[in-house]
C-alpha cells in the first residue's frame, strides 16, 4: 500500500495510485470481469426507431428458445414505470411509445449470452413509425413528446410550449447600454460522447428473501438504489448497490442504464443476472454532451469594456430529461465567462426532440457557451485591435465582481493570474522541415511534406462552478471505525471513476489519524450513506471534507471514551446554495453557486489548409486548482481533460439521421490518439478556496471547458476562417 | 459455429471446396469486428493462420509474390518494401502496430472494400491476385479481381494465395486522409506512379468510388492530371466525409503526389 502522506495540506511526494499498476497489469476488475455462480446474462431490445407507438409486443417465441430464462416487458415491473434522475420521465421498459433510437422495450435472460441475444432478435415488436421530431429549432412547434408538465413545478420559469425541458433567463442591467462596437455570431456545437473505454456492464444477485444486491459501474451508487427501488416496489434498504470496477464514467454513467433491467431479471429468474453492453450498445446505452446552437452579441467601449452580453442558447436534450434542467442552468449562469459584465441578457432553452438523450457529461453546459463566448471574445479583440488576452485581463471577474446571477464572488478566483500565467508559457519555435510525417498535420497519412501547412496560436479561458448548485443538498457521508491498537477503516460510496478519489480519501485518513493503518471500504450502499455522485468537480472536496469530518469526531469520540472502539458516521456539507428567480435568473441568496474555477489555455496548431487537416503541436494551461493534494494527479487531469476538449474540436461527434446514430462504434466515432495530442504544460495556480478542506478545488472540468475554445482559436489564426462549429471538419478549413 | 484449421494450402483447398460457406479468417482485423459485433454469424470459419505456404514472399526473375498472409508490419521494411514503396507507405498508414501486426494483404483482398489501404497501391503497380481452388490456380489482374464494393470474383471454392507483382521501381508515394493524425479509415487515399520507363502516370483512388479507380495517362499530360484524378472518382456523401471535400482532396493529394515523385 502507498504512503499518502498530506503534510502541509500536500503529498510530500507524488503518490502512486493504488489501483494503477493492477490497471497497467490488466489485472484490475472492472465490473465487466464481474461473474457469480449460476449467473444468467441478459440482453436488451431496442426500438430500431427515433420514435413509433408501440402497436403489440409478442414474447412467446422468445421465451421457448433455448437457454431462456425470462423475457420481461412493461407489464413485469412490478413498481413504479418510469424513472430518471431529476425527473421520472423516462420509462424502465417502453409501453405505448419509443421516443429515441435503441430505447430498451423488452429484456431477456438466458444461460449463455448468444442465446440472449438470440432470443432478443425473436422478441417481436410492432411499431407504427412516427415522424421524430429532430431539429430542436421546431421542437416548441411540434407535437408534445411527453404529458405536458413533465418538468413543471420545479421552481423553473414558466414556458407553455410544448417539448420544453426548461427555459431560462438571466437578465441584468440595461442591456441597450451605450457602447461602441458590437460583434455578434451564431456558433454550433456537436452531440459528443463520453466514450468511456470499459461499456455499461454490471451483476444483480437476489437475495433470496425478495431483496437484490446490484453491482455496477457507476457514479453514484445511492441515486441508483434510489431509482432502482421503487421500479422494483422494493424498499430502499432491500436494494444494495455496490460500485464495480469503473472503466471511465465523465458523466455518461450519472444516469441508469442496465441497473432496473438486471434487477428485474434476477429477481424474476432467482438467479444471478450479469449485463454487458458492447460498444454499439453503448452508444444508445447512456446520455451524451448536449448539440447546442447559440447566438452571441458582445458590446464594449472603443477602450475594450465589455458593455453587454446577450446570448440566446439551445440545447437539444433528447428524448428524456436526465439532467438538461441544471445542464442548460450552467450553461446560462456560466455563459459570459469569466468576465465582469454590467448588463447581461441570457436566454437558454432546452428542448426534448427524438434524438438520443442528453445529460451530463465533463464541463456540463460550460464547455459548450465557452466555445461561443471565447470566439466572440477573440472576435472583440480582433475588432477593437486590441491583444486578446489584454482585452480578457481588462475584462476579468475576480472576488468582490458579479456573475450573471448576480451573485458576488466571495471565494477563490485569482482569474487575472491564471490569464497571466498562461499567457507568459512560453510556446515552441516552429519545427524544420523536412520532419517525420507523424510531426505533420495528417501524421501517419504521409498528405504533406510541409506544403499547404501553417501555424496558428490561440487563447481562451474557460470558467465553471464546483459542486451541485441552486439550493440542491449537496452532501458526502463517510464513516470512520478505529479500533483500540489505532488501525482505522473508512468507509465512504465516492465513486471511484478513475480521477484518483480514493487516494484523497487514504491521504486524508492517514494524515487526520496520524496512522499509515488506514484500510478503505467503499462502494456499498449497505455500508455508509450517501457520498453524492462523482460529478461536478466536487468529490475531492466533498469526500475530503466527509473524511476529514469523521476523522476527527472519531479521534475525540475514542479520547473521550478513554480509548476503546468506535464508530462514527458524518456527513459534510458544503454553504448553502439558494435557487435562481425564475423570472431574472438571479440568485435569490447568498449564491446558487458555491465555488469557481478559471483555466486559460495558449495553443499551438499547424494546419494543413488545402486539406483542412491539422495537428496540435503544443498546449500550455495555467489552471486554478486551489490547493493541489496530489499534483501528479491534477496534471494527469488536465491532460485527460484537455484531451476530451481536443477530441470535441477536431473529430468526436455522434452522428445521426431522423434520430437514428450512424456511427456508434469506434471505427467511425474518432477519438484523439497520441498522434494527435500533444505534450501539455501544466502550470498549477494556487490560491486556497476559503469554503472547502485544505483550500482545495475540483480539477476535472476546467481542462475540457477550455481546451475545444482555445484550440479553435489557433485554427481561426492558422486559417482566418470564422469555424464558428466544432468538431471542426476538414470541409470547413478548406472552405467547401 | 465450427472452426476447421488446415495445416497446408491443399488441405485448406479441399476443406473450401467440401464447405464453400466457410469464412476464411487470417488476421482477423475485419471479421472479428464482423462476429464481435453479431453483424456476421458464420457457421464455418475456415483459419488459415497455420498455412504455411500463405506466409511469406519470394521473387523470381524480378517478380514478387507476396503470401496472402503476408501482415502489414512485414511490408513495412526490408526487400519488399525497397521494391513496393508505395505498398510500405500504405502499411504504415494502417490501424495501430498491434493492427498492423495482425492484418494481412490477403484480408485487405478478401474484404475489397474500397477503403482497403493496400488496394491503390498494388493497382498502381499493376499487381495480380493468384486464387487457388482444388481445381488449379488462375490469376486475374487487381482491377478485374475488385468488381464491387466489399465484392470480389473469389468464386466460392477458392482462396486467395498470392498477389504478384513486377515492381515498376519508378517514382511512387501513397497518401491517405483521415481526420486523425493515426488510426483511421481513410476517408480518400491516393497512389501515385510516375513510369517514366513506360512514359506514364498512373494513379489508383481510395474510397473515392464504389472500388478502388486506376487513372492512366501520359507522361507529357502532367499539367492536367491531378484534374483528372479528381474528375474520374466517384465519392459520396457518408459518415466519414462528404463528396465535395473527397473530391477536392483527391486533387490536392494527386498534385502534392505528382510533386514528390517528379522531382
Amino acid at each position: 500500500m502507498t504512503t499518502a502522506a498530506l503534510s502541509h495540506g500536500r503529498a510530500e511526494t507524488a503518490t502512486r495510485r493504488h489501483d494503477a499498476v493492477p490497471k497497467v497489469r490488466g489485472e484490475f476488475a472492472y465490473a465487466n470481469d464481474l461473474r457469480a455462480a449460476g449467473m444468467l446474462w441478459g440482453h436488451t431490445v431496442r426500438s430500431p426507431h427515433a420514435h413509433a407507438r408501440v402497436v403489440s409486443i409478442d414474447t412467446s417465441e422468445a421465451a421457448r428458445m433455448p437457454g431462456v430464462h425470462a423475457v420481461l416487458t412493461h407489464d413485469d415491473v412490478p413498481g413504479r414505470k418510469t424513472y430518471g434522475l431529476d425527473f421520472p420521465d423516462q420509462p424502465v421498459l417502453a409501453s405505448d411509445r419509443v421516443r429515441y433510437f435503441g430505447e430498451a422495450v423488452a429484456i431477456v435472460a438466458a444461460e449463455e449470452p448468444e442465446q440472449a441475444r438470440r432470443a432478443a432478435e425473436a422478441v417481436r415488436v410492432e411499431y407504427e413509425v412516427l415522424q421524430p421530431i429532430v431539429d430542436p429549432e421546431r421542437a416548441t412547434e411540434s407535437e408534445p413528446l411527453h404529458p405536458p408538465g413533465t418538468t413543471a413545478r420545479h421552481g423553473f420559469r414558466e414556458d407553455p410550449r410544448p417539448n420544453v425541458v426548461r427555459a431560462m433567463v438571466v437578465t441584468r442591467g440595461d442591456i441597450e447600454a451605450p457602447a461602441d462596437v458590437t460583434v455578434s455570431g451564431v456558433y454550433e456545437v456537436g452531440q459528443q460522447d463520453q466514450a468511456f473505454l470499459g461499456p455499461e456492464s454490471g451483476l444483480a444477485l437476489p437475495d433470496g428473501e425478495g431483496g437484490v444486491d446490484i453491482h455496477v459501474a457507476t457514479q453514484w451508487t445511492h441515486v441508483d438504489r434510489d431509482q432502482v427501488a421503487p421500479c422494483l416496489a422494493l424498499e430502499p434498504e432491500q436494494v444494495r448497490v455496490h460500485l464495480a470496477g469503473v472503466g471511465g464514467a465523465f458523466g455518461g454513467r450519472e444516469d441508469l442504464s442496465m441497473q432496473i433491467h438486471a434487477a428485474l431479471l434476477a429477481l424474476r429468474t432467482g438467479r444471478p443476472v450479469k449485463m454487458a453492453y458492447n460498444r454499439q450498445e453503448s452508444f444508445v446505452g447512456h446520455i451524451h454532451r448536449h448539440p447546442a446552437r447559440i447566438w452571441a452579441e458582445h458590446r464594449a467601449t472603443k477602450a475594450g469594456q465589455l458593455v453587454s452580453v446577450r446570448m440566446r442558447i439551445l440545447l437539444d436534450g433528447g428524448a428524456y430529461a436526465s439532467s438538461s434542467e441544471a445542464v442548460l442552468s450552467n450553461a446560462c449562469s456560466f455563459a459570459i465567462g469569466p468576465y465582469a459584465v454590467e448588463n447581461v441578457e441570457i436566454d437558454g432553452l432546452v428542448v426534448y426532440t427524438n434524438n438520443p438523450p442528453c445529460g451530463a457529461m465533463r464541463g456540463f453546459g460550460a464547455v459548450q457557451t465557452c466555445f461561443a463566448a471565447e470566439a466572440q471574445m477573440d472576435r472583440l479583440a480582433a475588432g477593437l485591435g486590441i491583444d486578446p488576452v489584454e482585452l480578457r485581463l481588462l475584462n476579468a471577474l475576480e472576488p468582490g465582481g458579479r456573475l450573471a446571477t448576480g451573485q458576488v464572488i466571495t471565494g477563490s478566483l485569482p482569474t487575472r493570474e491564471v490569464i497571466r500565467r498562461a499567457a507568459a508559457l512560453p510556446i515552441p519555435e516552429p519545427e524544420e522541415l523536412p520532419r517525420d510525417v507523424l510531426r505533420l498535420p495528417g501524421g501517419a497519412g504521409n498528405t504533406t511534406r510541409g506544403e499547404g501547412v501553417r501555424r496558428g496560436v490561440g487563447f481562451a479561458v474557460g470558467f465553471k462552478n464546483l459542486c451541485y448548485s441552486e439550493g440542491f443538498d449537496d452532501y458526502c457521508t463517510a464513516r470512520v471505525r478505529l479500533s483500540a491498537d489505532g488501525a482505522a477503516e473508512v468507509y465512504c460510496a465516492s465513486a471511484e471513476v478513475g480521477q484518483g478519489v480514493h487516494d484523497v480519501i487514504l491521504g486524508v485518513a492517514r494524515r487526520e489519524l496520524g496512522t499509515d493503518d488506514v484500510e478503505l471500504v467503499t462502494g456499498s450502499t449497505a455500508d455508509v450513506g450517501s457520498a453524492g455522485s462523482t460529478s461536478a468537480s466536487r468529490m475531492t472536496w466533498m469526500a475530503a471534507g466527509a473524511v476529514q469530518l469523521a476523522c476527527r469526531d472519531a479521534l475525540e469520540e475514542q479520547e473521550r471514551a478513554g480509548g476503546g472502539e468506535v464508530d462514527v458516521e458524518r456527513v459534510y456539507r458544503h454553504p448553502r446554495t439558494f435557487p435562481l428567480d425564475p423570472e431574472t435568473g438571479q440568485t435569490t441568496g447568498e449564491r446558487s453557486h458555491v465555488a469557481f474555477a478559471v483555466a486559460a489555455m495558449r495553443v499551438v496548431v499547424e494546419v494543413d489548409v488545402e486539406l483542412g487537416l491539422t495537428r496540435v503541436v503544443w498546449i500550455g494551461t495555467a489552471q486554478d486548482v486551489g490547493n493541489a493534494l496530489n499534483p501528479v494527479a491534477v496534471e494527469g487531469q488536465i491532460e485527460g481533460g484537455t484531451a476530451q476538449g481536443l477530441g470535441l474540436a477536431l473529430m468526436e461527434e455522434i452522428q445521426t439521421r431522423d434520430g437514428a446514430i450512424l456511427n456508434p462504434n469506434f471505427t467511425d466515432y474518432l477519438m484523439p490518439t497520441f498522434l494527435d495530442m500533444p505534450p501539455v504544460v501544466s502550470d498549477l495556480v494556487e490560491e486556497p478556496e476559503p469554503d472547502a478542506p485544505y483550500g482545495v478545488k475540483g480539477v476535472g472540468e476546467p481542462p475540457t471547458v477550455v481546451s475545444t475554445a482555445a484550440i479553435v482559436s489557433a485554427l481561426r489564426d492558422a486559417t482566418g476562417r470564422e469555424l464558428a462549429r466544432v468538431p471542426v471538419r476538414p470541409d470547413d478549413v478548406v472552405g467547401l | 459455429m465450427d472452426v476447421l484449421t488446415p495445416r497446408t494450402l491443399e488441405e485448406a483447398l479441399t476443406l473450401k471446396a467440401v464447405r464453400p460457406e466457410a469464412v476464411p479468417i487470417q488476421g482477423g482485423t475485419d471479421l472479428m469486428v464482423s462476429l464481435n459485433f453479431d453483424h456476421l454469424r458464420p457457421e464455418v470459419i475456415l483459419n488459415l493462420n497455420e498455412v504455411a505456404e500463405l506466409r511469406g514472399w519470394s521473387r523470381e526473375n524480378g517478380v514478387l509474390r507476396l503470401g496472402a498472409g503476408l501482415t502489414y508490419t512485414e511490408l513495412l521494411h526490408g526487400e519488399v518494401a525497397e521494391a513496393l514503396p508505395v505498398l510500405a507507405e500504405a502499411s504504415r498508414t494502417v490501424g495501430s502496430p498491434q493492427i498492423r501486426n495482425r492484418g494481412t494483404i490477403g484480408g485487405n483482398l478478401g474484404t475489397a472494400s474500397p477503403a482497403g489501404d493496400a488496394l491503390p497501391p498494388l493497382l498502381v503497380e499493376e499487381a495480380e491476385v493468384e486464387l487457388a481452388s482444388t481445381r488449379g490456380t488462375r490469376r486475374v489482374s487487381l482491377g478485374e479481381f475488385l468488381v464491387g464494393p466489399k465484392q470480389n470474383a473469389l468464386s466460392q471454392d477458392e482462396l486467395i494465395a498470392a498477389v504478384v507483382v513486377a515492381p515498376s521501381r519508378q517514382p511512387q508515394t501513397f497518401m491517405k486522409v483521415g481526420p486523425r493524425n493515426a488510426m483511421v479509415i481513410s476517408v480518400c487515399s491516393l497512389a501515385l506512379v510516375a513510369d517514366r520507363e513506360h512514359g506514364e502516370l498512373r494513379a489508383a483512388y481510395g474510397s473515392s468510388g464504389p472500388v478502388v479507380g486506376l487513372v492512366r495517362a501520359p507522361l507529357d499530360e502532367v499539367g492536367s492530371f491531378a484534374e483528372r484524378v479528381a474528375a474520374a472518382a466517384s465519392p459520396i456523401d457518408d459518415v466519414r466525409g462528404s463528396a465535395a471535400y473527397r473530391r477536392h482532396a483527391l486533387g490536392v493529394l494527386a498534385a502534392r503526389a505528382l510533386e514528390r515523385c517528379l522531382a
